[in-house]
Formats: structure tokens, C-alpha cells, sequence
């Protein structure tokens, strides 16, 4: 029309939160909804509930393996009793048996869950998007090589790979390898190194950054 | 109390259930080795249609060799998987 209206190809607007599309999401808040109006819990505990659970992320696992590097005692306290080790350190460790897999020279650890989405959440908080990804969970168990080669973690041909399906009662943490160059660090800086997929399987630990 | 000790080569029964079951299909059939018993745990197949999941049965991990797994399978010989197996999924081999 004019000068003065120079946005013309603006696009139109997009919707802004897409509504429960599938059967189960809609029972999901039904039942959510009738759960508070019947007074079994509140909004506010659910709430309450939500922010707890995504308040725990894979710091929690990196203060585990840490103290399991630095304290032969605890690592082997760590293998024989993932639970109660994980309680000693003033972490919770779930509702679940907890599994220690140690990677080694010898072993290489993978931790998948084929069926769904069994993942060790009280050490590593929610599972990532691929996990649950139905990708990863038929590939790794046919070809953990080739998946772990795409993370960027190449496995030597002398070194078993063992995947770990995860299938029924017990939940899995990797104990990755301490990296070389880190006898000088502190519990605190060895944890840094430790990440979330080093913990599943998918990594190895980071190397320290030279020159710190 | 366990059927199978550590060490013992079992089977994995080869039946198609239509209820819920936690044993996926590419396991069925084949045969691995007991690499632990787990302890006794109420069932899920029984927990999934809101019953009580007693008794405990007891849970193994069983070690298979991809190679046997896979026919295929273009890892390294010694490439193993674990999985966990309730007791009535499981025969002698």
C-alpha cells in the first residue's frame, strides 16, 4: 500500500503450545487433573514433585566415580553394593538396585534400555532424548561399535565391548577409566571430567585441558 | 533356592506371550551363560495387570556372545551382551 508499511511478508503467527495430541498424553492430564480435585495431592506438590526431579542431573554419578578414583576402598565398596556406596556420600540413590560396571583395558561398558527407557535417573537425572530414541535402542545392541564410533568414541578391536540391556529391575552406572595426566588433580576437578555419557557408556571420561 | 548357579549355560525359552513380558524378541532362543544371579524380585508380568507381583522370582544376568547373537555381527569375537532374565524365561542348555 505504502512506504510506510514495509512488512508485508511477515508470517502468520504460529501456534503457541500445541495441545495433548495423543490418547495417553490426554489421560495423562485427566488424571492429573481428578488426582488434585479429589485431594490426593495438590498442584503445588506436583510442582513441588517436577522441580525435584529435574533438579538432579549427572553431577550426581561424577561425585561417585570421583570418590570411586581417588578411594580404592570406596571403588570396591562402589562394586559390591552400588546402593549403599551412593547413600555414603549423602546422594540418593533411587528407588532401584544400582550396578556398577566398570570399564577397564580389558571391557568397554554400554548401557541401554531396549525396551523402554530404563536409565538411572537418581545419578544422572532424565535420560537424553537419543536414549530414549528408538535409533539407539536397536543399534546399539546390533552394532554397539558402529553407534559408538557416531559418539565419537572409537572401542580398540583388543578391548570387549559388553552392552548391558537394562531390561527389568536393576539400573546401570558405567565407571569410566580415569584418564591419564590426572594424578595432581583434586576429587572436585577429577568430577568435572567425568560426563553424563561417559557414565552410560557412550564416552570415555574427558582428558584434563593442558596448561591449568 | 536359584535353579541356575553363576557360570551355568542356559537358554532363553523361545515363546511368543502376548501378555506383558520382559524379554525382547532377539534374545529368544538363544543361549548365553549366567554371569550372576540378581536376587528375587515380584514380577512385572504380574505387576502390569495391577496384581501384587508375589512371589519373588528370581532375576539372572546372562552373558551372550554377539557373535552368536547376530549372525553377522562385524565386532570383535569377544563382544558380549548382558541381559537380565527372570527364571521361568530360562531352560538348561
Amino acid at each position: 500500500m505504502s512506504a510506510k508499511h514495509s512488512h508485508t511478508h511477515r508470517s502468520p503467527p504460529q501456534p503457541d503450545h500445541p495441545e495433548p495430541s495423543s490418547h495417553y498424553e490426554l489421560l495423562g492430564v485427566a488424571l492429573n487433573e481428578l488426582l488434585i480435585e479429589k485431594g490426593v495431592y495438590t498442584a503445588e506438590e506436583m510442582r513441588e514433585a517436577i522441580e525435584r526431579i529435574e533438579s538432579i542431573d549427572s553431577s550426581h554419578g561424577a561425585r561417585v566415580v570421583a570418590r570411586a578414583w581417588t578411594d580404592p576402598q570406596y571403588k570396591a565398596e562402589l562394586l559390591a553394593d552400588g546402593y549403599a556406596a551412593v547413600e555414603k556420600l549423602g546422594l540418593n540413590p533411587g528407588y532401584t538396585e544400582l550396578t556398577i560396571l566398570e570399564n577397564t583395558s580389558q571391557v568397554h561398558n554400554v548401557v541401554v534400555c531396549t525396551l523402554c527407557s530404563c536409565y538411572p535417573r537418581s545419578m544422572l537425572g532424565r535420560p537424553p532424548v537419543w536414549y530414549k530414541s528408538k535409533a539407539y535402542r536397536s543399534r546399539v545392541v546390533r552394532e554397539p561399535r558402529a553407534v559408538l564410533k557416531e559418539f565419537g568414541t572409537e572401542v580398540p578391536d583388543g578391548v570387549e565391548v559388553r552392552v548391558h540391556d537394562s531390561t527389568a529391575e536393576l539400573r546401570y552406572l558405567v565407571l569410566p577409566r580415569r584418564p591419564a595426566n590426572t594424578e595432581g588433580l583434586s576429587e572436585e576437578e577429577l568430577a568435572e571430567l567425568v560426563t553424563r555419557d561417559s557414565m552410560i557408556g557412550t564416552a570415555f571420561a574427558r582428558e584434563p585441558s593442558g596448561g591449568s | 533356592m536359584a535353579r541356575f548357579a553363576a557360570g551355568r549355560r542356559v537358554r532363553i525359552s523361545d515363546r511368543n506371550e502376548v501378555r506383558h513380558h520382559r524379554v525382547p524378541a532377539y534374545v529368544k532362543g538363544r543361549t548365553g551363560v549366567v554371569e550372576r544371579v540378581c536376587g528375587a524380585y515380584d514380577q512385572p508380568e504380574l505387576i502390569a495387570y495391577s496384581n501384587s507381583g508375589e512371589p519373588p522370582q528370581t532375576l539372572y544376568r546372562v552373558r551372550l556372545k554377539q557373535k552368536e547373537l547376530w549372525s553377522d555381527y562385524d565386532g570383535a569375537p569377544a563382544d558380549t551382551l548382558e541381559i537380565e532374565i527372570f527364571e521361568h524365561w530360562l531352560e538348561p542348555a
